[in-house]
Parts: structure tokens; sequence; C-alpha cells
């Protein structure tokens, strides 16, 4: 038997549905939000690292995050909030940290990325800035006896899907002719534990990334040695949404301010005896003279607040890549035959 | 009564009154009508709705849409790949390496759960104490543990076999490392793929023939023996040509070179641990899908198969096993779809299926909603092909009424 609907019921069900259709009506550009405000009213920060790369971005024995690209989350937190703790990590696989980008839940990501054309222009997202010069490299056992990567013809090689590591991979072994087997695996932890238990003969992603496992073999760390080819360049660095420029500024001179310090010999441990100083590039670093907070929309002491709560790049890099056994190389000051340079803050 | 006298009895000339429609609520055509229109109406504007917004947001953000990288180069490593595939390859390639390798697994995989799975199954309804707790362990341990530990598990225990210079060599030339299974395997040549045609001919003409022999026997009575046909059309056809084609024999011996074994078949330890896992877990279902289907069988049909004189193994083979696969056909089906959908574990332990493929490939192309969509379209392809033929098998075994 059917059940009689009151002739009003069903009026006041239609005007329920053709309004909602009114209301609900294509909602697009609205989603472009300030991302500087949306963060300040939040409170935190939402960073976007990885999983677990030493000396880039991992917990403590306490649980605290600590690495370069950490540093950089926390140098934004502190031009932002004053506070380099107002971050939230959202640890990301390489698979997931675009998408985690493109959909709103990171506000930056600083996840060890490398900075290509085809990411630049087709995946929503702006680089701005290079936090690490690096290069892609292969790691074996120190047993094998190999002096270079181009003896590694039949070797299984264990990647990352999803990076330009496994492309760099492809095209280097294509363009020297030789041979692979690629063991692909998308966990990092899961890759290095293939490599360690002997599934491949090499590992292969950035010099550094490599060093960064290998430093978490303990003593056992001997018994594996990174080769001497370097085969693409990797200029590491943090990304954002594209279309909030603003918000890319701050990010970019966030980095900027880091490197900017170590050139003006300013650290988290002298920076308050240099409040006071003659110099006006200082004067304008700390905030004391000119409007470069202002400018950047943030508190007249951004800068200051950078290098007192974080430290300068160098102080970063000392701290947490360089007990990994990485020279500072090509991340190195400009004033010291490196690639590390900041364009001038006035 | 025929249908002219139908017609003719005047009782069945009143037709019910034929109603006009009303345009009323009353009217109960004419409210569902209206009811219908407007729940299309919604779902068709939801649809719309999130389409556009979709498109329009991505464009907003600047983000490539389209399936343009289909045609792209990869650049993709692959472990193993079915059909021959090369980094230079487009995307296009590399996901049909990927459905390629989700079928093998997917294939191999329902086979041999469905062949354990059924020795599970009668082995717990033995009469044999020790059979029986056998089988009900396993079923209760691996149908009670997750899927993705038992993978992680299996895979761990690949990982942990010696490498390739100290590798086990149970038996002949097969070796067994932390690289995989290698074993010996003649080179192919057309020879060999003519040959597995005429095997496939083979037992195609076999079944023709035991059909025609059965109709003959139902007609006249007479019994025809089968398998000096079969054994001539299944084994003698495919040798004649092979022979035919100067039987060419070269056995492949895997041996070590370099960092690792050349030459000879694989069995990845990827694959390997994946279709352990997926085998495993799915029998101990499969076992109890077997099991209940046997225990529908009343058992006055056992009697009646003991009293005809059948021995044990013969009254399970001819007369419950075939009525038994009634009740056993339906859920088996949902067992081969788990096992499919189940193949996307594979991520987790590095072997190469569609969904690792497109994982990738949304990474490097940053194209998500098209690489989603793909992996949807391969795995919703896969499983209505295997309802529809499970539904067909089912239909042929159901009970025929007339």
């Amino acid at each position: 038997m059917e059940t009689p609907i009151r002739p009003w019921l069903a009026s006041t069900a239609a005007a329920v549905v053709v309004s909602l259709g009114l209301a609900a009506g294509p909602a697009g550009a609205q989603q472009q939000a300030n991302t500087l405000d949306l963060i300040k009213q939040r409170g935190n920060l939402n960073c976007g690292v990885n999983t677990g790369l030493a000396g880039f971005a991992a917990p403590d024995s306490q649980g605290v995050w600590r690495g370069l690209d950490v540093d950089l989350c926390r140098a934004v937190a502190a031009a932002l909030f004053g506070d380099a703790t107002k971050v939230r990590y959202v640890p990301t696989t390489a698979q997931q940290r675009f998408t985690a980008l493109q959909s709103g839940e990171v506000d930056i990501l600083s996840r060890n990325t490398t900075w290509t054309l085809s990411r630049d222009t087709s995946l929503g997202l702006d680089f701005s800035g290079i936090n690490f010069y690096d290069g892609q490299g292969f790691m074996v056992k120190r047993e094998l006896g190999l002096k270079s990567a181009k003896e590694l013809d039949g070797a299984t090689v264990c990647v990352q899907p999803g990076t330009t590591t496994e492309l760099n991979l492809t095209d280097w072994f294509r363009a020297n002719n030789i041979r692979f087997t690629p063991v692909v695996i998308e966990r990092l932890e899961e890759v290095n534990a293939a490599f360690f238990s002997g599934r491949c003969d090499a590992l292969t992603t950035d010099v550094s990334g490599l060093a960064s496992v290998r430093s978490t073999q303990g003593a056992n760390a001997e018994q594996f040695v990174i080769l001497p080819e370097v085969i693409s360049k990797e200029p590491l660095g943090p990304a954002v949404r594209q279309g909030d420029p603003r918000w890319a500024d701050l990010v970019r001179w966030a980095h900027f301010a880091m490197v900017e310090a170590e050139e003006l010999g300013l650290t988290s441990a002298n920076i308050d005896q240099h409040m006071q100083s003659a110099n006006p590039s200082i004067q304008r670093f700390v905030g004391a003279a000119g409007e470069l907070g202002q400018m950047l929309t943030v508190d007249a002491k951004w800068a200051y607040n950078i290098i007192k709560q974080v430290g300068n790049y160098g102080e970063s890099f000392a701290r947490n890549v360089t007990p990994l056994g990485i020279q500072r190389g090509p991340n190195e000051l400009w004033t010291k035959g490196g690639l590390m340079y900041a364009p001038p803050m006035r | 009564m025929p249908n002219d006298a139908i017609a003719a009895d005047p009782r069945y000339a009143r037709r019910p009154p034929t109603r006009g429609m009303t345009l009323s609520w009353r009217d109960p055509t004419v409210r569902n009508i209206v009811w219908q229109v407007l729940i299309l109406g919604a779902v068709a504007f939801v649809v719309w709705w999130l389409v556009s917004n979709t498109m329009r947001n991505l464009e907003v953000r600047r983000i490539a849409t389209g399936f343009g990288f289909l045609g792209r180069e990869a650049g993709l490593p692959i472990g193993e790949a079915m059909v021959e595939y090369s980094p230079a390859d487009t995307y296009a390639r590399a996901l049909l390496v990927g459905v390629l390798n989700t079928l093998r697994v997917a294939v191999i995989g329902a086979v041999l759960a469905t062949i354990l799975g059924t020795i599970v199954g009668i082995a717990r309804l033995s009469r044999n104490w020790l059979v029986s707790r056998l089988a009900a362990v396993y079923v209760e341990v691996l149908r009670d543990l997750p899927l993705l530990l038992q993978l992680l598990f299996w895979y761990g225990l690949m990982q942990a076999l010696p490498g390739p210079r100290q590798s086990l060599n149970p038996f002949g030339n097969v070796f067994l490392s932390n690289r995989g299974i290698k074993f010996p395997w003649i080179v192919w040549e057309p020879a060999h793929t003519a040959a597995l045609l005429a095997f496939v001919a083979g037992i195609a003409a076999t079944w023709a023939l035991a059909r025609l022999f059965r109709a003959r026997q139902f007609a006249t009575g007479q019994r025809t023996p089968i398998w000096p046909y079969a054994l001539g059309l299944i084994a003698g056809l495919p040798i004649a040509v092979w022979l035919l084609m100067g039987a060419p024999w070269t056995v492949d011996v895997p041996a070590l070179r370099g960092f690792n074994f050349s030459g000879g078949g694989t069995v990845s330890p990827e694959f390997a641990a994946l279709l352990l896992g997926l085998v495993l877990y799915t029998a101990a279902f499969i076992a109890e899908i077997v099991r209940a289907g046997i225990q529908a069988i009343h058992n006055g049909q056992w009697e009646a198969a003991g009293a005809l004189g059948l021995s044990r193994g013969d009254q399970l083979r001819l007369i419950i096993l075939p009525q038994a696969l009634r009740v056993i056909v339906p859920p088996m089906t949902s067992q081969y779809l788990n096992i499919t959908k189940n193949s996307s574990l594979a991520v987790a332990i590095g072997y190469q299926d569609i969904v690792s493929i497109a994982n990738t490939t949304i990474n490097q192309t940053g194209q998500a909603i098209e690489g989603i969509a793909i992996i949807m379209m391969v795995y919703l392809t896969i499983s209505l092909s295997i309802s529809a033929f499970m539904n067909w098998y089912n239909a042929r075994i159901a009970l025929k009424e007339r």
C-alpha cells in the first residue's frame, strides 16, 4: 500500500531542493582566501614535512620535530606569530605531499622537494626559494668494492616512487646504456629496509638523503659507501599554493632572512647585542629602522624573532645537517664560494 | 482453456475501467512522476555542481587537467612487466603494465586460493581428528589477522633470505635468495607459442567431442570412452606441432653473473609475497564457504550415495559437491572480488600493480582526479567482469527446474 504524501509536505520538500540549488551555485574563486589571514585566525602554521629524514625533518627522542626543513617552518611561524613553536607538523610521503598542499591541508610544503619546471607549472604550486642544493647519488655496500656508479650494470636499485629521483634514475641508466632492475616502494622506511636487508644492491636518492639514511645505521654506517657520481641537480626548497603572492613572499623572505643574518654575522646568541647596532643593514634587519615588516604585513621584529628563536642558516645547518657528515659545499654563503645568496633586504 | 475461448467468454470482455490521468496530488501516477523527476534532477544537479566546481577550482589553481598526459613519456622504472616496457614508453603503456600485473596476481591468486580453500574446507570436515583440527587452526589464524600485516610478514621473510651468492639451492637449478626464486626456463620461440595454441585447441576439441559422445550415449545407450581421443588431442597435437616446427628446446639455466643471477625465469620476492599472502588469506574464507556448502547438503544424500555403494571420496565428488556448488558459488564471487581488490595492498610491499603505477603517475603529473578515475575504472571493469562470469556460471549450475 502506498503512503499518501500530504501536498504541503511535498511542495515544501520541492522548495527546499530548489533553494538549495540556488544557494549552492558554483563556488569557485571565493576559495582564494588570504592564506596569511587564515593562518593568523587559526593560530598555527600547518607545515608539510617528511615522514622522517634525519637532518631535514624527523622527531627527536622527545617527539620534537627537528631538521633543516623544520627550521624553515619555525622561521615562518616566528615571523608570523613571534613564536616559532606555533607549527603543526604534517608528515607526508613523497606521494601525498603535493595533494596535501593543493587541498589546503598544509600551508607550506617544506619537505626536501626538488624544484622543477613541470612541478612549478602543472601542480598548482609555487616554489619560494631553495634551502638546500642537493644532487642524486647512489649508496652501496662497501664489501661490493665499487668505485663508480657506472659499474652498476645489472644491479638491483631501490627507489622511492613519485620523486624526481626515479626519473633521473631511468634517465641516467639510459644515457649510460646500462641495465638495472628497479624495486619501487612507497614508504621511505620500507625502501630503506629493503636496501639494508640486501634486497637491492644500491639505494638511490639525494646525496643528503643517503647520508641521512646511513647515519641511522649507527655503528654499521661504515659498511656503506656513497658513490662519487652525482647524477642530477636537486634544488630543494619550500613550496606554497599558487595564487597567493603575499604568502609566498613571506615564506621566501623568512628563508632569506636566515641567510642574510649569517652574512651579517647575526646569530641567536648575539642578536640581542646588535639591537642598538649602528650598521644600517642590521638596523633594518632587526626592525629598528625601515618598514620591512610592514611591507610583508608582519611585525617589525619579524626577522629578529626568526634569528632569536631559530637561528641563522649556518646555525641551522650546523645543528641539523653537519652531524650527518655533509659539508656545506654549495650550501655555503656566496661570499665563501657557495650558492646561498639573499637579495638585499631594503 | 484455449485463447480464443477466453476472448469469446463474455466474462472476460469487461475490462476494468481505465481512468485518465488527472493533474492532481491525489493521483499516485502524477505523484510518482513528480517525485522521480525531482530526485533525478537533484542528483544530476549535485553531480553537475561537483564537476563544474572541481573544474573551476582546478583552473583557478592552475592545476593541469585532462588525459593528455597518457601520451607523454613516463620515465618510470618498472621492475616486472608482462609486456615489453621501457622508461621511454608512455604513461598509457606504464598503466597497461600495471593492469596486467594486477590481473596476473588476481587470476593466479584466485585459482590457487580456490584449490587450497577447497582442500582445507573438505579437510575441516574430515573424520580424522588431526586433519580437521589443523584445518580449523589454519582458518582461524589466517582469517583473523589483517592482510596487510600478513603481506608485510611474508615480504619480511623473503628479505630475510640470503643474498644471491649464498642462495639456497633446494633442488636442481632452482635458487632461492632475497632477489627471488630463480629457476631454469626454456628459451621461448614461436614453436612454443604454436604448441600452446594447439594445446588450447585440443582442450576445446576434447570438450566438444565429449558432448557429442554424451549425446550419443543418451540416444543409443552406447558409451564411447573419451580418454584415447583426449590424450591424442590434448597431448599429441601440441607435441606434433612442436616437432613439426623443428622441436626447439634450449633451457636457460640461471647463473651468477655480476650482482645477481641472470638467465632463467624469476619470481620476484614482491610478487611471491603478495601471492602467498593473498592466497593463504583468501583460502581461509573459501574453506569456510566450501564447508558451509557441503554441510548444507542433507545427510540423506550421503546415506543414499553410500547405499549405492560409492566410496566416501566418490560420494563427495559425484553426489555432494555438484549440489554443494549451488550454495558455494554465489559467496565465492565475493571472494574473487576481494582477492582482486585486496591485491592493491601491493603498494605496501613494492609490487607494481595498477594502484602503485597510477599513484606514481599522479605524483609525476599532479593529475590526481584523472589518476583516481583510471584506478576506479580498472577495478570496476575487472570486478564487473568477474561478477558477470560468476553469474553466468551460477545460472549454469543452478538447479534446473522444469
